[in-house]
C-alpha cells in the first residue's frame, strides 16, 4: 500500500524539480506581488506594517493559483491520467498525494520565502513569525481546494483563467482566517490561537473534502 | 466440460460520446488465450470500444464482466490500456518511468494467467532500448517511446490486454517482436482486445467487425468522434 504511495509522491516531486521553474516561477511572482503594493499604497511604513499580513497573505494566494493548473494538466496531456484510473489505486489518495508533492514543491517555497517579504512590509518580528506560521498550515488548504478547481478545468485548453475564478472564492475563509489570525498576533487584545485553529480546521477540511471532490471530476472528465 | 479460468463478457454495450450515439447493443465474450480483433473503418467506434472496456467511458447502456477475476476488482483494473498516447514523462528516465509503472499499478493476478513479472531493467532489454535505459525519455524516438510504454505491460502482470493501433510507429522488427509478445501472452492465459488496420498473425484470434448500419434516425450508429 505504501510502495505505490511512496512511487507516485516521488515521481510528482521529482518532475516538479526537473521540470524546473514552478518553485522559483511561484516565489518570483510573490515576490512581485508583495513589491508591487507599497508603490502602489505609498511609502507610508505604519499603513505597511498594518496591511503587510494581508498583502502576504493575497501574495500567496495568487502565487498557488499560478502553479495550480498543471496539477493534472501535464499527466491528462500524456494519457498518463487514463492510466492513473485504471491502476486500481483510489483515485482519492492518489490526488491527496498529488497535492501534498505540488505543494511541497510551490507551496512550501512561498512559506520560507514570507519571513523575507515581510522585511520589505516593514512587518515586525512577531508578526512575521504569525503570518509565516499560519501560510504553513493555510496554504495547505489552498492547494487542495485548488486541486478542485484542476480538475474541473483539466479537459480546458486554457482553464488557468477558469481554475482561478473557481477557486478564489472558495478561498476566502482560508484568507479570512489566515490574516485575522496574524492581525491578531499584532494586536494584543485578540486571541491569537482561535483563528488559527479554525485555519487549522480549514486545512484539515480541505484535505477531505478536495480529494473527493476532486476524484469524483477526474473521473468524469476521463471521456 | 469445464470453463476457462477467465472470461471476459460485454453485454449490449451502448455508448454516448458527445451527445451522439457511437454503437449500441454491442455484446461479445472472450475467453483466456484468445484475441478479439476489432476492425472497422475509421470513426466507427474501435478506439472507444477500447476506451469503454478501459473503464474511461461511462457506459449509456449495458455491462461489462468478468469472469474469473479478482472479486474486489473491477474488470478495467485486470486490464492494460496500450493506447494512442505513451504516457512517457520525458523528464524522467526510461527506467524511471518504469519503476514508477510497476510500484504504482497493481498487478491483477487470477487463477488461469501465468503471466511472468519481468523488472524494470528486464523489460527494457526484451524490448530492445537497454542501452537508453539511463537517458531521459525526452531523448527517445517515437517508436522507443512507443517501446517503452509497450514495456509497461510486462513489468505488472494483468490479464487483459487492451491494445489501440499497436503496431503504430514501429519497424519491423520491433512489429514481430510485439507479436511474439502478444502471442505470448494469450499462451500464458492472457486475453487481447485490439483495434487495427494491419493484419496480426495471431495465435487463436476472433474478429469484430464494426460496419455502420444504414442511417436511421433512431439509431444512428455510425458517426465520427
Amino acid at each position: 500500500m505504501t510502495g505505490w504511495a511512496m512511487a507516485l509522491f516521488q515521481r510528482d516531486l521529482r518532475l516538479s524539480i526537473r521540470v524546473g521553474g514552478s518553485a522559483l516561477v511561484g516565489v518570483l511572482f510573490f515576490l512581485a506581488v508583495v513589491t508591487v503594493i507599497p508603490f502602489g499604497v505609498g511609502p507610508d511604513l505604519n499603513l505597511l506594517a498594518r496591511i503587510g499580513p494581508a498583502i502576504l497573505w493575497i501574495g500567496a494566494l495568487l502565487a498557488t493559483l499560478l502553479g495550480l493548473d498543471r496539477l493534472f494538466q501535464a499527466d491528462r496531456d500524456d494519457g498518463t491520467l487514463d492510466l492513473m484510473l485504471m491502476a486500481g489505486r483510489p483515485m482519492e489518495l492518489v490526488v491527496l498525494i498529488k497535492c501534498l508533492a505540488h505543494w511541497i514543491a510551490t507551496g512550501l517555497p512561498l512559506v520560507i520565502a514570507a519571513p523575507l517579504l515581510a522585511i520589505f512590509l516593514n512587518i515586525d518580528p512577531i508578526a512575521m513569525g504569525a503570518v509565516t506560521l499560519t501560510l504553513l498550515v493555510g496554504t495547505p488548504a489552498l492547494t487542495l481546494i485548488g486541486a478542485i478547481g484542476a480538475s474541473l478545468t483539466v479537459s480546458l485548453r486554457r482553464g488557468g483563467l477558469l481554475l482561478a475564478v473557481l477557486v478564489i472564492p472558495l478561498a476566502i475563509p482560508v484568507l479570512i482566517f489566515g490574516v485575522s489570525a496574524a492581525d491578531a498576533a499584532i494586536h494584543d487584545p485578540v486571541p491569537f490561537l482561535t483563528p488559527f485553529l479554525i485555519l487549522c480546521a480549514l486545512s484539515l477540511i480541505a484535505a477531505v473534502i478536495g480529494p473527493v471532490a476532486s476524484a469524483a471530476a477526474l473521473r468524469f472528465t476521463a471521456d | 466440460m469445464r470453463s476457462p479460468a477467465l472470461n471476459l463478457i460485454a453485454e449490449n454495450l451502448t455508448i454516448d460520446r458527445g451527445g451522439r450515439r457511437v454503437f449500441q447493443d454491442l455484446s461479445f465474450s472472450l475467453e483466456s488465450g484468445t484475441a478479439l480483433v476489432v476492425t472497422g473503418a475509421n470513426g466507427i467506434g474501435k478506439s472507444s470500444l477500447l476506451r469503454t472496456l478501459a473503464g474511461l467511458v461511462a457506459l449509456a447502456k449495458g455491462k461489462i464482466l468478468l469472469e474469473g477475476g479478482e472479486d474486489d476488482k473491477l474488470p478495467q483494473e485486470h486490464a492494460h490500456y496500450f493506447g494512442h498516447q505513451d504516457a512517457v514523462k520525458p523528464a524522467l528516465s526510461v527506467l524511471e518511468n518504469l519503476k514508477f509503472w510497476q510500484s504504482f499499478a497493481a498487478p491483477a493476478q487470477t487463477a488461469g494467467f501465468t503471466g511472468i513479472q519481468m523488472t524494470p531493467a528486464e523489460a527494457v532489454e526484451t524490448l530492445g532500448i537497454g542501452h537508453t535505459a539511463q537517458l531521459p525519455a525526452a531523448y527517445l524516438s517515437a517508436g522507443q517511446k512507443r517501446r517503452l510504454s509497450l514495456s509497461r505491460l510486462l513489468v505488472t502482470p494483468r490479464p487483459i490486454w487492451l491494445m489501440d493501433e499497436p503496431t503504430s510507429a514501429l519497424d519491423k522488427a520491433s512489429e514481430q517482436q510485439l507479436l511474439d509478445l502478444m502471442n505470448g501472452h494469450l499462451t500464458a492465459g492472457g486475453m487481447i482486445v485490439t483495434a487495427t488496420h494491419t493484419e496480426l498473425a495471431l495465435t487463436n484470434t476472433k474478429i469484430l467487425h464494426l460496419q455502420a448500419v444504414a442511417p436511421d434516425a433512431s439509431a444512428p450508429e455510425e458517426m465520427l468522434i
